[in-house]
């Protein structure tokens, strides 16, 4: 159970700082997490007089003295500098609309191509339909920025992308992507995954293809088991 | 003391049971059950929302539909919207309102999806019970889960958690059903609906069981949540 939650932790992508962190603990909406003046409502959580409440159901975490809430299911949540996938949905005259599975679309703003574009054929750079790789540049009221800056980032050819639950996207990627280097490495495939749950797989062939996304497939579906990494080489073996 | 044909006691509830991650597409979903009442739920969103002019800027909005499926009943029910589904769509999405904490997501949806597989009396308790579940299960910030039953009456006495048998007994005072939706660990109630007749000090008495009731269902509740991490994950 420790294993698993600390993997679940690092999962989430946060710094494990040295503080305590043996109070871990799923906690469901409307649960007191604890009381006292010496902690701190963090993300997910409000203080009602003395007590602090979860507002989310997920994995309470204590960091120094605030209190948050690592989310363990539900649609994707974006943050910024997030990786995500996503098809373009629209071109406006300034860029290209990218729905990365959340309720507001990814906009892509026109300076972000690497080359100069006429307005008028913006459609021969990324038309509708076409599969991206962008980083969330910003999170306003208004919409999500994305932007192309970055190792990878750009319009993915060739290669196929399926779905997973976003929930268990930092399980695929593993500890400082040990899981994801694993799979390239045994398959050979190139393989980008955004946090939004859209994963895409390219290889040589359509088998290492195929094999790759079964072994990503694998993982989601024991996303709670511990030891994780050596699952994944157990099945390699054998597939 | 009464005597119910199920030969449960009158504060006794039906056997519960209670799941969530039944529907591997949905963003949350849940099953609750009591006794031979099963309802599923399942939740999208938040989401855009289509048609445009029903966006609210201000916040998201929750959207209920509660199906009671035609092979629910042993009589086939005819398939589609009513009224009388309309209206338990509507009162359910009142009953989960108060909780559900969607201002962060304006001009979005959060939908639920009730579906009643099988019916035994008390689907619409049933149906909030399994929707809560499922809207905790989605991620969706809410302040607390709500657990939700009916009391009945057999003639004087109030029994807690009808069967259709117990909803139809008329004999006496008639046919009563009294569903109560109440916010977990509060003494605040989402939902009051009376069918048929009963005196007010009746009422205070229901509502002093309720408690105890609602309790019962919100530790399965509870447990039903907090299991999903142990053993061999959701499947």
């Amino acid at each position: 159970m420790k294993n698993e939650i600390n993997e679940a932790h690092e999962a989430a992508n946060e710094k494990v700082s040295g503080s305590n962190l043996e109070e871990r603990k799923i906690v469901i909406p409307g649960e007191v997490i604890t009381s006292g003046d010496d902690f701190l409502p963090g993300e997910w959580t409000f203080r009602e007089d003395d007590n602090i409440i979860a507002n989310r159901y997920g994995l309470a975490e204590q960091v120094g003295r605030v209190i948050k809430i690592i989310p363990l299911s539900g649609a994707f949540t974006p943050r910024r500098n997030n990786v995500v996938l996503g098809r373009v949905t629209d071109i406006t005259h300034n860029g290209w609309l990218i729905d990365i599975d959340y309720a507001n679309k990814g906009f892509l703003p026109v300076a972000e191509s690497p080359r100069y574009i006429n307005k008028h054929e913006m459609d021969q750079y990324l038309a509708i339909g076409d599969l991206v790789s962008g980083k969330i540049w910003s999170i306003s009221g208004r919409g999500i920025d994305l932007s192309f800056k970055g190792k990878g980032l750009g319009k993915l050819e060739e290669g196929f992308a399926f779905r997973i639950t976003p929930s268990r996207v930092p399980r695929i990627i593993g500890r400082e992507g040990s899981m994801i280097n694993l799979i390239k490495e045994k398959t050979g495939c190139n393989i980008s995954v955004g946090q939004n749950g859209w994963i895409w797989v390219k290889g040589e062939n359509i088998d290492s293809e195929i094999r790759a996304r079964k072994s990503i497939e694998f993982i989601a579906d024991k996303v709670y088991i511990g030891g994780l990494t050596e699952k994944m080489e157990e099945w390699f073996e054998k597939n | 003391m009464v005597k119910r044909i199920s030969g449960r006691k009158a504060d006794e509830l039906r056997e519960m049971t209670a799941k969530v991650g039944v529907i591997p597409n949905a963003d949350g979903s849940a099953i609750f059950s009591f006794g031979e009442t099963i309802a599923i739920a399942a939740v999208y969103g938040p989401r855009q929302l289509h048609p445009q002019h029903m966006q609210d800027p201000s916040s998201g909005i929750l959207r209920v539909n509660y199906d009671l499926l035609s092979f629910s009943v042993s009589d086939r029910k005819r398939p589609g919207p009513s009224r009388r589904s309309r209206e338990i769509s509507k009162v359910t999405e009142m009953a989960l309102k108060p909780v559900v904490d969607i201002s962060e997501f304006p001009n979005t949806v959060v939908d639920v999806q009730i579906y009643i597989i099988q019916a035994d009396a008390g689907t619409r308790t049933a149906g909030i019970n399994a929707a809560s579940m499922a809207l905790a299960h989605a991620g969706i910030p809410m302040k607390g889960l709500i657990s939700s039953f009916a009391i009945g009456k057999i003639d004087k006495d109030l029994i807690v958690d009808v069967d259709k048998y117990e909803e139809d007994y008329k004999e006496g005072e008639g046919a009563t059903d009294f569903p109560i939706a109440k916010i977990s660990g509060t003494e605040n109630y989402t939902l009051l609906q009376l069918d048929g007749k009963m005196q007010p000090e009746l009422v205070k008495k229901s509502l002093d069981m309720a408690d105890k009731a609602c309790e019962e269902i919100y530790e399965i509740q509870k447990s039903a949540l907090k299991e999903i991490i142990n053993g061999d994950g959701e499947k």
